[in-house]
C-alpha cells in the first residue's frame, strides 16, 4: 500500500491507489478546494524557488508527490513525509493558481461552485472563491470570498474549515477579478429571491433615483475594458432591521451613515471616470 | 414529518441523528448544533412528551422554544388565526395534547392534515409568543452569547440535549465550558455568524416576511446587520414567518447588552477598520470596559473590521474596475459623534470637510493590527 496516511482523509477509492499521488490527494476527502497543479509547473525548479526552506525532507517530499520516491526511503519518513508532501504540494498550489493556466483550472472549480455559495441571503447563492488571509502557512484557515458582497466566510464543514490558508494565499480571488473583470458578480438583487422585491423601492430617497449604469450580464472572458463599475453598490440591496414594519433608530442611522459613505465613493469614482473616459 | 405515534415506544423522537453529521457536503456546520444520542436515551420517556416538546425536539425545529400552554389558551393571543389554518379545532386539540372531545373524526380526511394544521398553529402562535416577554426569555435561554471572542470559532462548537440541559462538559477543554447560568444562555441552538470578520458573533433566526407560505427561516447576525440562510439544509423545511420579521430587532432592543454598538475603533492606537495585512498571532490586548453613549443603543462592542482584498501584498485600488465597492456596507465610524455628519436623508451635513479620506485611509492602513479573528489548527 503506497499511502499509509495517518489521518482520516484517505478516503481515496482503491482505484486512486494505482494513479498518482496528486490525483490520490485531490480524490481525497476534504480536498475539492485544490485543483491539480500541471506536472510541468512542479518539475520547473524555478516555480519551486525557497521552498525548500519551508518544507522538512524537501527533495522527497517532492520525489512523493511527483511519484518517483525510492520504496526504501519511504518506508522510514512515511509518517511524516506525507505530511511534508502535503504542505510542499499546497504552497506549490499557491504559486500555481495566480498563474494564467491556474486561474483558468480554478475558474473551472468556480463555474461548478465547487468552493460552496455565499450563505449571505441577499447574495442569492453567488458562487464563492478560497483565499488566505496570509501567505505564511501554519497561521490561518481557508476563508471564503464572495465576489458580489466582496466579503469574507468561513466554509461550512469542518474538513474544510481546517484547510492552510496559505495553500491558497491572499492574492487569488483577487487576481481572478483583476484578470477577468466581466466575470464580477452583479450587485444586482435582480437574481435574488423576491420576497422584500419592495424592500429596494422603499430606501425612500432620490439617490435610489439615480442613473445606473450598465453591468456585464453574461460571463465571457477577457476584455472588460468598456466596462464601468463605479455606480455598482447603487445596485446592492441591504437588510433592514423593522420592528413591526419600523427601522430601529440607532441601526437605521448607522445605515443611513454607511450609504452616505457609499455614495461619496461613487462620486469620486465617477468624477475619476470623467477625468479619464 | 413522522407521526409522534412512530415514537410511542421508541425513546427517541423519529429521524434523528442521520441529519446532524451524515448529510455530507454543506450539512457539517462550522457552528452546527451537535446532538448527540445520549440526549435523547437521557431525557424524559417519550410517553409523558408533550405534542409540543415533541415537535420542537424534531430535527429541524431546534430554533424553536416552547410556548406555554397558557399563552396558547388564552384566545386573545390568537386572534385572527383561526382563519389562516383549516381544522382549527382539531389542529389546537393536538397541539394541546387533549383527547377529542366527541368521536365524530369522520369529517377529518387524514391525521397527516390535522399534522400539518397543528404545525401551522404552532408556528403562528410561536411567531407572537416570542415578541411576549416571556417568549424573548424562552429564546434566551437558546442563544449562547459567549463573551470570550478570542475562541476560535471553529472549535466552538455548542452542545446541547434536548431537554435543555448542557453536554457533559468533561468532553471540552474548560475554557470552552458553556457557563451554566441559570438562564443556560450557552446553550447556542442558533449557530454563529458565518461571516469571519463577525469572530463567531451569535445570531437568531427570523424571518423575511410574516405571512406563512413564503420563505424559509433565516438568521440574522447584529454584528453585521444581515441575515443568513442557515448553514444545514434540514432547516430550509422552517417557515421564517414562524419567527417573523419583528423577533430578531426586539430581541436585541430588549437585551441590548449582545446589541453590538454602530461605532468601533480598534484597540490599538491608530486603528483602522480596515483589516489588518497580516493578522497578528499575539493574543487580543485586554479590552477596557466599553460604553455606548447612546443609552438606547447596543451596548456590545463591535467587531468592527472590514476585509480589504490585496494582490500581492497591496490593497487593491478603488481604481480598479474589481476594486472594492461594498466595504460601506460593513464599516462603522470610529466615533457615535461621526453618525451625526449624515443628515436623515443620508447626506453628509458638512460635505467639504468629510471628502478627501482617500488619503487619510491609505494612511490608516499601513498600520499593523494585531488581529486574530480565527484560529488556527
Ligand atoms: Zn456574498
Ligand atoms: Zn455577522
Amino acid at each position: 500500500m503506497p499511502f499509509n496516511v495517518v489521518e482520516d482523509a484517505s478516503t481515496g477509492s482503491d482505484s486512486d491507489y494505482s494513479s498518482t499521488w496528486i490525483s490520490w490527494f485531490l480524490s481525497s476527502k476534504g480536498n475539492e478546494y485544490f485543483c491539480e497543479v500541471d506536472e510541468d509547473f512542479i518539475l520547473d525548479r524555478f516555480n519551486l524557488t525557497g521552498l525548500n526552506n519551508e518544507v522538512a525532507n524537501y527533495s522527497q517530499a517532492l520525489d512523493l508527490i511527483t511519484d518517483s520516491l525510492d520504496e526504501d526511503i519511504q518506508d522510514e519518513l512515511r509518517g511524516s513525509l506525507d505530511v511534508q508532501a502535503r504542505l510542499l504540494y499546497g504552497l506549490i498550489h499557491a504559486r500555481w493558481i495566480v498563474t494564467a493556466r491556474g486561474l483558468q483550472k480554478m475558474l473551472e472549480k468556480y463555474k461548478r461552485a465547487d468552493f460552496g455559495r455565499c450563505p449571505r441571503v441577499l447574495c442569492a447563492s453567488q458562487p464563492l472563491l478560497p483565499v488566505g488571509l496570509t501567505d505564511i502557512p501554519y497561521e490561518k484557515s481557508v476563508k471564503l470570498y464572495c465576489g458580489r458582497c466582496e466579503d469574507l466566510y468561513s466554509p461550512k464543514s469542518s474538513r474544510h474549515g481546517s484547510i492552510d490558508g496559505a495553500y491558497f494565499g491572499t492574492t487569488f480571488p483577487h487576481l481572478l477579478f483583476l484578470v477577468y473583470p466581466t466575470l464580477l458578480p452583479s450587485k444586482d438583487p435582480e437574481t435574488s429571491m423576491h420576497v422584500t422585491g419592495k424592500e429596494t423601492n422603499t430606501l425612500g430617497d432620490s439617490r435610489n433615483r439615480r442613473r445606473l449604469r450598465e453591468e456585464p450580464e453574461a460571463v465571457t472572458e477577457g476584455g472588460g475594458e468598456g466596462i464601468s463599475t463605479a455606480s455598482v453598490a447603487m445596485k446592492a440591496e441591504r437588510y433592514r432591521p423593522r420592528i413591526y414594519g419600523f427601522q430601529i433608530n440607532e441601526i437605521a442611522k448607522l445605515q443611513r451613515w454607511q450609504e452616505a459613505v457609499r455614495d461619496r465613493q461613487i462620486a469620486r469614482l465617477e468624477a475619476l471616470e470623467e477625468k479619464n473616459p | 414529518m413522522s407521526s409522534r405515534q412512530a415514537s410511542v415506544s421508541d425513546p427517541r423522537p423519529p429521524e434523528d441523528e442521520e441529519h446532524i453529521d451524515g448529510a455530507g457536503e454543506g450539512d457539517e456546520v462550522m457552528e452546527e448544533v451537535e446532538m448527540q444520542e445520549e440526549g435523547y436515551t437521557s431525557s424524559t420517556p417519550t410517553s409523558t412528551l408533550t405534542w409540543i416538546s415533541w415537535f420542537c425536539s424534531l430535527p429541524g425545529h431546534e430554533y424553536f422554544c416552547e410556548v406555554t400552554e397558557d399563552f396558547i389558551e388564552d384566545d386573545f393571543n390568537l386572534t385572527g388565526l383561526n382563519t389562516m389554518v383549516p381544522f382549527w379545532k382539531e389542529a389546537m386539540e393536538m397541539v394541546l395534547d387533549v383527547e377529542p372531545e366527541d368521536e365524530d373524526t369522520s369529517k377529518i380526511p387524514d391525521v397527516s392534515i390535522v399534522e400539518s394544521s397543528a404545525e401551522m398553529l404552532y408556528g403562528l402562535v410561536h411567531q407572537r409568543y416570542i415578541l411576549t416577554r416571556a417568549g424573548l426569555q424562552a429564546m434566551v435561554s437558546q442563544v449562547s452569547f459567549s463573551t470570550t471572542s478570542s475562541v476560535p470559532f471553529h472549535i466552538h462548537v455548542h452542545f446541547f440535549y434536548l431537554d435543555g440541559t448542557s453536554a457533559n462538559p468533561l468532553n471540552f477543554p474548560s475554557q470552552l465550558l458553556f457557563y451554566q447560568q441559570a438562564e443556560k444562555y450557552e446553550s447556542g441552538v442558533f449557530g454563529s455568524c458565518p461571516r469571519v470578520y463577525c469572530v463567531g458573533c451569535n445570531v437568531v433566526p427570523c424571518g423575511r416576511v410574516d405571512i406563512p407560505g413564503n420563505d424559509t427561516v433565516k438568521l440574522y447576525c447584529p454584528n453585521c446587520n444581515d441575515i443568513y440562510v442557515p448553514p444545514s439544509s434540514r432547516f430550509q423545511g422552517v417557515d421564517g414567518a414562524f419567527f417573523g420579521t419583528t423577533f430578531p430587532h426586539l430581541f436585541f432592543q430588549t437585551y441590548r447588552e449582545w446589541a453590538p454598538a454602530p461605532f468601533w475603533k480598534a484597540l490599538t492606537t491608530g486603528g483602522s477598520p480596515l483589516s489588518p495585512r497580516s493578522p497578528g498571532t499575539q493574543p487580543a490586548p485586554r479590552q477596557p470596559t466599553f460604553v455606548n453613549p447612546n443609552q438606547h443603543g447596543g451596548q456590545k462592542r463591535a467587531a468592527g473590521y472590514v476585509y480589504v482584498p490585496r494582490i500581492y501584498g497591496f490593497k487593491v485600488s478603488e481604481r480598479a474596475k474589481s476594486g472594492p465597492r461594498m466595504q460601506w456596507v460593513r464599516l462603522r465610524p470610529e466615533s457615535p459623534e461621526e453618525l451625526d455628519m449624515v443628515d436623515w436623508r443620508g447626506r453628509w451635513i458638512n460635505e467639504e470637510d468629510e471628502y478627501d479620506d482617500d488619503e487619510e485611509e491609505e494612511e490608516e492602513d499601513r498600520q499593523m493590527e494585531d488581529f486574530d479573528p480565527v484560529g488556527f489548527v
